[in-house]
This record gives C-alpha cells, sequence and structure tokens, in this order.
C-alpha cells in the first residue's frame, strides 16, 4: 500500500476508534471502561482479523506519537501554574512527591523480581505511576519496552482511579492537597480526572503531582537501576 | 487562529532545547521532560508570557490521551512475552498503585499538620 494511504487509513482509524470509545463511556458513565484501554484492545482485534502487520499500522500511529513530545513540553504550563499557585506547601509538596516516586518504582521492580519477571519487563514496570508520555522516554532510557511501559501506565492510571477515594477515605485523609497529591502521583492523567470531580483544590494538586512525578522517576530511573543491579535483581 | 501554529512551534522549540541539552549534557532525561521544564523555567522568570503558548499547549494537554493509543496497540508485538508474565505485571502493578497512593496522601497530610 503507498505511504498517503497507509498513513490515512490508521490515523482515520484510531481517531475513529477513540471517538466511539469516548462517546460510549460518556453514556455509560464508568471509569474501567477508559476510552483510551477501549481503543487499545479494539484496535489490536481488528489488526488481528484484517492480518495487518504493527509496523504498517504505526506509520500513521507514528504521527500521534510524535506529537506527545511537544504535549509533554506542554505539561510546563500547568506545572508553572501550579508551583505558583501552592504557595508555602511547596517544600512539603516536593518531599511527599519524591519520596513517593521512590516508594512506586521500588515497590513495582521489587514485586515483579520476587515474582520471576525478567529483566526487560522489571525494567519496564520503573516508570509504572509516571503519565503515559513521559513513561514511554524513560523506558527507552533504561532499557525497558516503551509499549509495555505505556500499556502499564494506562492500566495503573484506571486502577488507581478506581481504588484511589475509596483507599484514601479509609486511611482518613482528608486534606484536599494530599488527596489530589496521591492520585496524580499515583494515577497521573486518568487518577486527575477523578480528583477533578472533587474539586478544584484537588484537581490543581493532581495536575502539579503529574510533572514532578514524571520529573523525579526521570532523574532516578537510572539511579534504581543500579541498585538493582547491585543487589543482583537485574542482570 | 495564527495563534496555534506559533505556540506550537514554541513548544517544538523547547522539545528542540530539551533534547539538544540532554544530547549535550548527556543527561538521563528524555528531552521532552527537560523542555518541560525549560518551559516551566521561562515562564517562572517571566521570559515568556503564558500567553505564547497556551493555544497549543491546552489542546494537546486535553486531547493527550489519544496520542498514546499507538504506542499502546504496540503491545500487541510483546504478546508472546505478556503471556508468560502477567502475573508479576499485574502484581507489581497493584502493590505499587496502593503503596503510591497510600505513602504520598499520608505525607502530604501529615506535613501540613505540623507546618
Amino acid at each position: 500500500m503507498p505511504d498517503a494511504a497507509a498513513i490515512v487509513l490508521s490515523l482515520a482509524a484510531t481517531l475513529g476508534v477513540y471517538a466511539a470509545a469516548r462517546a460510549f463511556q460518556r453514556r455509560i458513565g464508568s471509569v474501567v471502561l477508559h476510552p483510551v484501554l477501549v481503543s487499545i484492545i479494539v484496535l489490536i482485534v481488528a489488526l488481528r482479523m484484517l492480518g495487518i502487520e504493527y509496523e504498517d499500522y504505526d506509520r500513521g500511529g507514528r504521527v500521534l506519537t510524535f506529537l506527545l513530545g511537544p504535549a509533554v513540553v506542554a505539561l510546563g504550563l500547568p506545572l508553572h501554574r501550579q508551583m505558583e499557585e501552592i504557595g508555602r506547601k511547596r517544600n512539603a509538596v516536593l518531599l511527599t512527591i519524591l519520596v513517593g516516586s521512590v516508594a512506586g518504582a521500588l515497590t513495582a521492580t521489587v514485586t515483579a523480581a520476587l515474582l520471576g519477571a525478567s529483566d526487560e519487563v522489571i525494567r519496564s514496570l520503573i516508570p509504572r505511576s509516571v503519565t503515559t508520555p513521559i513513561a514511554i522516554g524513560i523506558a527507552g532510557r533504561v532499557g525497558g519496552l516503551p509499549a509495555l511501559s505505556a500499556a502499564v501506565s494506562i492500566l495503573t492510571g484506571v486502577l488507581g482511579a478506581v481504588i484511589g477515594p475509596p483507599l484514601l477515605r479509609a486511611l482518613g485523609i482528608r486534606s484536599p492537597t494530599a488527596f489530589g497529591l496521591a492520585l496524580g502521583a499515583a494515577a497521573h492523567g486518568v487518577g486527575t480526572a477523578r480528583a477533578a470531580e472533587e474539586g478544584d483544590v484537588e484537581a490543581a494538586s493532581a495536575a502539579l503531582a503529574i510533572g514532578l512525578m514524571g520529573v523525579f522517576t526521570a532523574v532516578l530511573a537510572p539511579l534504581a537501576i543500579g541498585v538493582l543491579l547491585r543487589l543482583g535483581w537485574l542482570n | 487562529m495564527w495563534r496555534y501554529p506559533l505556540s506550537f512551534l514554541v513548544l517544538l522549540a523547547f522539545l528542540f532545547a530539551g533534547d539538544a541539552l540532554a544530547h549535550a549534557a548527556r543527561l538521563p532525561l528524555p528531552g521532552s521532560v527537560l523542555g518541560m521544564l525549560l518551559l516551566a523555567g521561562s515562564l517562572r522568570l517571566g521570559w515568556i508570557r503564558p500567553a505564547l503558548v497556551q493555544p497549543a499547549a491546552e489542546l494537546l494537554i486535553r486531547h493527550m490521551a489519544l496520542l498514546f493509543v499507538p504506542a499502546g496497540v504496540g503491545l500487541m508485538t510483546y504478546f508472546g512475552l505478556l503471556g508468560r508474565e502477567w502475573l508479576p505485571v499485574v502484581a507489581a502493578s497493584i502493590v505499587s498503585t496502593v503503596t503510591v497512593m497510600a505513602v504520598v496522601g499520608w505525607m502530604q497530610q501529615r506535613l501540613e499538620r505540623d507546618a
């Protein structure tokens, strides 16, 4: 198939499936049926049934993947606004997210290693709690599989948005800043959408957590690899 | 309408600067993350106004979920690996999500009370 036709077809398919998945979720009102999750499953099934290779689909898909770069840069705008807004809580927030980032990478990799995961899978799990576009970038840098990191990041977002609010209430978290930060740090974009249902402070705190989690995890990921190598969890 | 292409070009310039800096300084950070930090820093120092990047930035952020669909579809090339290792992947995701949520929520509330 000529290149232009392949690009147009796969872009049209991706946009169409995504738009339909979003309309479907709006009607059903379910967090579990996240449109990204539904779109990925539908597209994989469709490509399999039609016998289309991923490489051919990705000639168009790459166009959207490229836009993730400027989209991550764009997060600098809410990051700046939220840092100004959070004011004197800034140091507490920085410390909290730093600890959260270390806890996320360590618990994920140690759990996977204890259950006998392979090196590639363990490396792919390091950026798990990070927003998907940044997770893809980190995975490529630490020898993980970017597609696996993307999928795990999306799954984490959906999982965190579902179990987050009841878990935080059970723990007695009443501070709106703490509530939003926890949802953003553990479940990035999907968690932020969920936090926005609670209130403005929650939404802003969650957005801040996404940016900081991405930065801290990107900086710490190579260090985490070093620690895991030294402990013999990785080869 | 020219505000959209202009703001998009500014974002691309920051992406390029982030990539170049990561490469030149051999930093273990994705260029896009550095670009994000450079943008936040430039806004904070007042080098550029938020309105300069706002149109494209808000459009990209609003539809960011769509942008990682193709990367997720790439999972189909790893089905063999996932078939063997789904248990550690799922278990690690659950353990780690609960830990991050609890640690961040609890610690932030604690620090605010002490302040």
